[in-house]
């Protein structure tokens, strides 16, 4: 069958979608997209030199600081590790495996397909069939210095009808490439956290693979606050209908910060549902946040229903925001889709009022980007780990503003 | 000892198109707590001006004269100095701040203010009490900041806080303006319930005499070209009501009381329609 790949705005108007890209003025200029721009077709590959080398030019490379992101590039063998510490409640397993004996999503460029082919082991979380976990999991990954290029795996397997919190916690310092592997079996539901809280000096690539059952559930929230350079891609693959995932995120750039976070939703079966909802605050000279939001709603996939949400707060003139929404639809016989992106700016008026009321300038730049970021973390509905999370924010926000 | 804020001889310049342009002239002015002041005045006059400069809004610059508050200097302090030190502002213009809430905000400013964090039982209470004295629905306390609040909500919100604050001096510019009767009187009596504590001077600036009819000043100065023109007792207002400001050399658009002129924010590049 010929792929009707029509542009966005068309599909959208076909079929009833939303749209609303209120994109502001302050965003700069991500170059135009076209219906050119959108990729024909996207690279699935276990081996690294399918993708070569990038150059910068590639879609997918353009924002992000290839210079800086060398060291992992460079793809130097390497066995240094991070340090695992973890708190399992019964019943739930993490063990070390083979790679090439765990199968899962393939890599979707060259530093994850370098991290699976580099790292050896994978670290494997195991939630069995029908249970039912009301602690979280806890799993922290310490880096031990950034001089040393870490490949890793990791894989979270919820069995089927399993539930379960995994949080994943990343510190320290370290050059860190990998895959994290999310596997959500028939009628499962995670609630995924990933929080990068890395040191200023990490790199940090990865690529959250996520492969949906029949039914199965996936929340998933990204908290970005720590690291150099830190570019996330989250894939979610629907294998059967009825998967249902929220994809959250919030992050917050410093002086000098790249944090790139790339989206991929492929709903190729029927009756899925997907929602994104990212923010980013930035401030300071060289603070950068990249969202690219895709969306991909193939011919199979009727009565899909999508919407992505882009937010981003500029605290600063020169930080820049880029945001790139794309959603590509194959079919009318869709339940909804749509998405939004806008930047805006905490600007001068807004701080002089909250001063004018007592409050300090940097208390008061705090107690927005607080609020900013409480709306998606409140989302989570899971009250301590909401707490947690802010309280992880507050800690970055005091010491960014003080 | 009744705390006093004292204005001499202030000029205020805005930068307007890469030029400095003087908008203040010479303001003299004391008021002391428990007084109030009416200052009225045309559109354009510099009312906003006086206030903005009071409260410490930094595109506006002073370039001479003084403003103290029992005789420490005002200008010295930061706007977040002078909100503590009990300078209160209400704006015109009150500003939305996305992802704050009311309550949140509230709190904080309280906090600020008063140099602790009020007890949260005790904290709760006050803001739903004074929450209801302004007839403001409670659901408001969990909106972001001024955020889709119509005119007369955001000038209840200002309101609001005068009375959680309860500063030393309060600017209220043009608070009645954009309210209907009832919104008016609410707000207003508000605005008396400060005043009858004798511990706040108000500085009441407005366009129009109607709001006179709820809060009596003790002085009027009739406000002209950046500076006070003329002052008086209550009296002058009925006299602008009358007259207008006409006898000041003003091309009156409207007389000072009466008919509403439609008043919103002025954008830059965009003429206010005569
Ligand atoms: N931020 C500003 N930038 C440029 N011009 C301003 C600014 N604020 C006030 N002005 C100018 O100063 C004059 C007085 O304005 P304002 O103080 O708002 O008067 P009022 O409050 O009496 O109506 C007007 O000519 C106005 O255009
Ligand atoms: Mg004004």
């Amino acid at each position: 069958m010929a792929s009707a790949l029509s542009t966005e705005r068309e599909a959208l108007k076909a079929t009833g979608g939303v749209m609303d890209g209120a994109i502001a003025t302050n965003v700069k200029p991500s170059t135009p997209r076209s219906p050119a721009d959108v990729r024909p077709e996207r690279i699935r590959s276990a081996d690294p030199d399918v993708f070569g080398v990038p150059t910068g030019r590639e879609e997918e490379w353009r924002f992000t600081p290839l210079a800086r992101l060398r060291p992992l590039l460079d793809g130097a063998v390497s066995d240094a590790r991070l340090e695992v510490t973890s708190t399992l409640p019964d019943g739930v397993e993490l063990v070390g495996v083979p790679t090439a004996e765990v199968d899962v999503p393939l890599p979707v460029d060259r530093l994850a397909a370098l991290a699976l082919q580099r790292c050896g082991s994978s670290l494997v979380l195991r939630v069995p069939k029908g249970l039912e976990l009301d602690e979280p999991v806890v799993v922290r990954l310490a880096g031990t210095g950034p001089g040393h290029v870490v490949w890793g795996h990791v894989v979270v397997e919820l069995a089927e009808q399993s539930r379960a919190t995994v949080v994943l916690e990343h510190v320290g310092s370290a050059s860190y490439a990998a895959v994290v592997s999310v596997l959500v079996g028939d009628g499962a539901a995670l609630q995924l956290v990933q929080v990068q809280n890395w040191a200023d000096d990490t790199l940090h690539a990865a690529h959250v693979a996520s492969r949906l059952g029949r039914d199965a559930t996936l929340r998933s929230t990204q908290v970005t606050l720590g690291g150099s350079l830190v570019r996330v891609t989250e894939t979610v693959d629907f294998t059967a209908p009825g998967g249902d995932v929220e994809l959250r995120g919030v992050s917050f750039a410093d002086d000098g910060q790249h944090l790139e976070h790339r989206l991929l939703v492929d709903h190729s079966v029927p009756h899925c549902r997907s929602r994104v909802t990212y923010k980013s605050a930035l401030q300071g000279e060289q603070a950068h946040t990249v969202w690219i939001g895709d969306v991909l709603i193939r011919a199979a996939a009727e009565g899909t229903d999508t919407y992505e949400l882009n937010r981003n707060l500029l605290l600063t003139p020169e930080a820049r925001a880029d945001s790139v929404p794309n959603l590509e639809i194959e079919t009318g016989e869709i339940a909804g889709a749509g998405h939004a992106s806008a930047t805006g700016r905490f600007d001068d008026e807004q701080l002089f009022y909250l001063m004018a009321r007592g409050i300090p300038a940097d208390a008061a730049r705090r107690m927005v980007v607080r609020g900013f970021f409480a709306e998606v973390v409140e989302s989570i509905g899971v009250p301590d780990l909401e707490e947690r999370l802010m309280a992880t924010i507050e800690t970055e926000l005091e010491r960014a503003f003080t | 000892m009744t705390s006093t804020l004292e204005i001499r001889d202030l000029h205020v310049t805005v930068e307007s198109d890469g030029a400095d342009k003087e908008i203040l002239t010479g303001v003299t002015l004391t008021i002391r707590a428990g007084e109030t002041h009416a200052v009225m005045g045309p559109n354009g006059s510099g009312k906003s001006t006086l206030a903005y400069a009071i409260a410490g809004h930094p595109k506006y610059t002073v370039t001479s004269g003084a403003i103290t508050l029992d005789g420490e200097d005002v200008l010295a302090m930061s706007v977040d100095e002078r909100a503590r030190a009990g300078v209160f502002l209400a704006m015109q213009y009150p500003v939305e701040v996305p992802g704050v809430s009311v309550s949140n905000f509230l709190r904080s400013s309280a906090t600020a203010v008063r140099g602790e964090a009020p007890k949260l039982r005790l904290w709760v209470k006050e803001q739903k009490e004074a929450m209801a004295r302004l007839e403001m629905d409670p659901a408001f306390s969990e909106r972001s900041v001024n955020e889709g609040f119509s005119g007369g909500e955001k000038k209840r919100h200002e309101i609001l806080q005068l009375e959680l604050l309860r500063p030393r001096f309060a600017v209220l510019d043009e608070t009645d303006s954009g309210l209907d009767v009832d919104a008016l009187r609410v707000v207003s009596e508000g605005i008396n319930r400060v005043r009858e504590s004798g511990e706040t001077g108000v500085l009441l600036i407005t366009h129009y005499t109607r709001i006179l009819n709820y809060i009596k000043p003790d002085f009027v100065h009739v406000f002209v070209r950046g500076k006070i023109a003329e002052s008086g007792t209550a009296d002058l207002a009925d006299e602008l009501e009358a007259n207008g400001y006409a006898k000041y050399g003003v091309e009156a658009l409207a007389p000072a009381g009466g008919r509403s002129l439609p008043t919103g924010p002025v954008l830059p590049g965009v003429v206010s329609p005569a």
